[in-house]
């Protein structure tokens, strides 16, 4: 019994306006998150390029100040100094977070008793609030009572000179820097464990039947395999570094005095505690430039790769 | 060397002394805050340290919700978190479709806006937005919130990957059966997607959860704070009441470490898979 259904036949479109057709549809895609991601990202990137370059304080007018805002710079002692300041904790964050989550990736690579509850519990810092950590690490670390300088003097250190921890300009950077490689190094840790799985295993098979023996293999094998999961991990957290605010926040409020005062606390100090937003701005261009130079490192070698 | 009874090697000693000392590192910090939460606050610095109090003040677990709304600041995590997380999966998901699937004019163009500002820190230009969420009208407001936060191009970039990998002939079938762009976007291609938006998702509620900087600069009134500022609040307004801030702490890791066991496996794919959000 075959009974054909009436077929309405589509009415031919024109290529134009099915063009036209597909491109609403595909905007149509696009549009929420487009428009949202315009005003409130694109947006106000391109208005920070623009008051770098003003005099405001958010509510009375805003004045043209030229190149004003550019040789402040050299002048701001506060500003060299928070510059200096990231830079040191970049210098020493990076290198350090980077050998601790590679040497655990390694160890965690193998097989191993409890493997899966060492991974859990090295990354776990990682997700947790930085607040609740901070406040308890800062009593840990507390100068006068908190437990690790009791336990140096348990072990015979002269209370005298117990290190001050984020209350002494000596040792604030050195507490935050820890702090920071604690927090962070699981998250890296996960990305090497990543790369590992990329290894070819017949590298250390090869490298066994040469004689090698594990510190060979590591170094042999295991690093040069790595290096572009090396370069990677070294990129990002350069960037994470320069932008670091939150736990230098919450452990030393840039302090004392000026020794930890990095880039982001500037500008939040100059935008939000003195409204002086046009420098601010400056400020805020500046660490653009840092990351704009390392994004520009990764780009090159990832297109000569 | 024998242990057991079993031959071992001085280097696997080795390997297991590092790492027991490394996760006892990590874990210290926790175990001290949760053993604090249990004393009373002139017995929190007692040395040696008393892990487990003998007399323990769970106390200090009721009187937090009195001294400082944590119930409402954790209510506006939830919130921000669940709305910022679902609009995020929502408008990144429809938009990616488009990058990855079909084709229209200022593709590239538009793509490479999204691009451009990937690597951009919010840290450059929170000032101006700032003040033009002030101009808005939206200070004090977790629309603000929702707004800068729920419209990412790492979103955008990361769905865009993942589709790419979608053969195109799924789509192509799907249209010769008659289904149009919207359907083939609900009905194949966010189904096939699980891992990537399960990816997507552990991120944004992560960085939602712990954001710091960006509620400190627009929530200023008590009633709209989240967990982070105002637990950093509470610890402003009682510094010396050691127990209580220890007992608040733990109380905001919990649904974080809820969050994280129950996920941890797409955590953990998605970072090796993208290793991308910064």
């Amino acid at each position: 019994m075959a009974v054909t259904a009436p077929v309405r036949k589509p009415r031919p479109m024109t290529p134009a306006r099915r063009r036209l057709r597909n491109n609403v549809v595909a905007y149509s895609f696009i549009a929420p998150n487009f428009i949202g991601f315009a005003v409130f990202t694109l947006g106000p990137i391109l208005f920070a390029f623009a008051l770098a370059f003003m005099d405001w304080d958010g509510s009375n007018e805003m004045t043209f100040a030229g190149l004003r805002n550019f040789w402040r710079l050299f002048s701001d002692d506060v500003f060299q100094t928070a510059l200096w300041n990231t830079l040191v904790y970049t210098a020493l964050t990076v290198p350090l977070t980077l050998v601790c989550s590679l040497l655990l990736a390694v160890l965690l690579n193998q097989k191993v008793f409890g493997r899966n509850f060492f991974r859990t519990v090295m990354f776990f810092p990682y997700v947790a609030s930085l607040v609740a950590v901070a406040v308890v690490w800062n009593m840990i670390f507390n100068p006068a009572m908190g437990p690790f300088n009791m336990l140096l003097v348990a072990f015979g250190l002269d209370p005298a000179h117990l290190p001050g921890w984020s209350a002494d300009k000596n040792w604030a950077m050195v507490t935050v820097i820890l702090f920071s490689v604690w927090k962070n190094m699981g998250y890296y840790m996960v990305i090497y464990l990543a790369g590992l799985q990329g290894v070819n295993p017949e590298l250390y098979e090869a490298a066994g039947i040469d004689g090698a023996n594990a510190w060979d293999k590591f170094r042999h094998v295991t690093i040069p395999q790595l290096s572009a999961t090396t370069f990677f991990v070294s990129i990002m957290l350069t960037i994470q570094c320069f932008k670091v605010f939150d736990q230098i926040y919450m452990l030393t409020q840039g302090g004392p005095g000026t020794s930890t005062l990095v880039l982001v606390y500037h500008i939040y100090n100059e935008a939000f505690i003195s409204w002086d937003l046009g420098y601010a701005s400056m400020v805020a261009l500046v660490l653009f430039l840092l990351v704009l130079v390392v994004t520009v490192v990764q780009f090159r070698r990832e297109r000569d790769a | 060397m024998k242990i057991l009874g079993r031959k071992v090697k001085p280097a696997r000693i080795l390997v297991y002394a590092i790492l027991v000392a490394t996760a006892v590192t990590m874990l210290v910090p926790f175990v001290w805050m949760l053993s604090a939460s249990l004393k009373l606050s002139k017995d929190v610095f007692s040395f040696p340290v008393e892990w487990f109090p003998a007399q323990p003040v769970w106390h200090n677990y009721v009187d937090i919700w009195t001294k400082v709304p944590l119930a409402l600041f954790i209510w506006n995590t939830s919130k921000l978190t669940v709305i910022v997380t679902l609009l995020q999966l929502l408008t990144s998901s429809f938009a990616a479709y488009a990058f990855a699937k079909l084709d229209f004019k200022y593709k590239n163009a538009l793509f490479l806006g999204y691009i451009g500002t990937i690597a951009m820190p919010w840290q450059v230009y929170m000032v101006p937005q700032f003040i033009m969420m002030r101009e808005f009208h939206l200070n004090n407001t977790h629309l603000a919130l929702i707004c800068l936060q729920a419209f990412t191009a790492f979103g955008v970039f990361l769905m865009r990957q993942f589709y790419q990998s979608i053969p195109d002939e799924l789509c192509e079938a799907a249209r010769i059966d008659g289904m149009n762009e919207y359907q083939i976007w609900w009905k194949i291609m966010l189904p096939l997607s699980k891992p990537a938006l399960s990816t997507l998702t552990i991120f944004t509620f992560v960085t939602t959860w712990n954001d710091f900087l960006g509620p400190m600069i627009y929530l200023t009134k008590t009633e709209l704070k989240t967990i982070q500022i105002g637990l950093r609040m509470f610890i402003a307004q009682y510094s010396a009441e050691y127990g209580l801030i220890m007992a608040a702490s733990v109380v905001t890791l919990i649904p974080v470490l809820v969050v994280f066991l129950a996920l941890q496996r797409f955590f953990v794919e998605g970072i090796a898979s993208s290793g991308l959000k910064g």
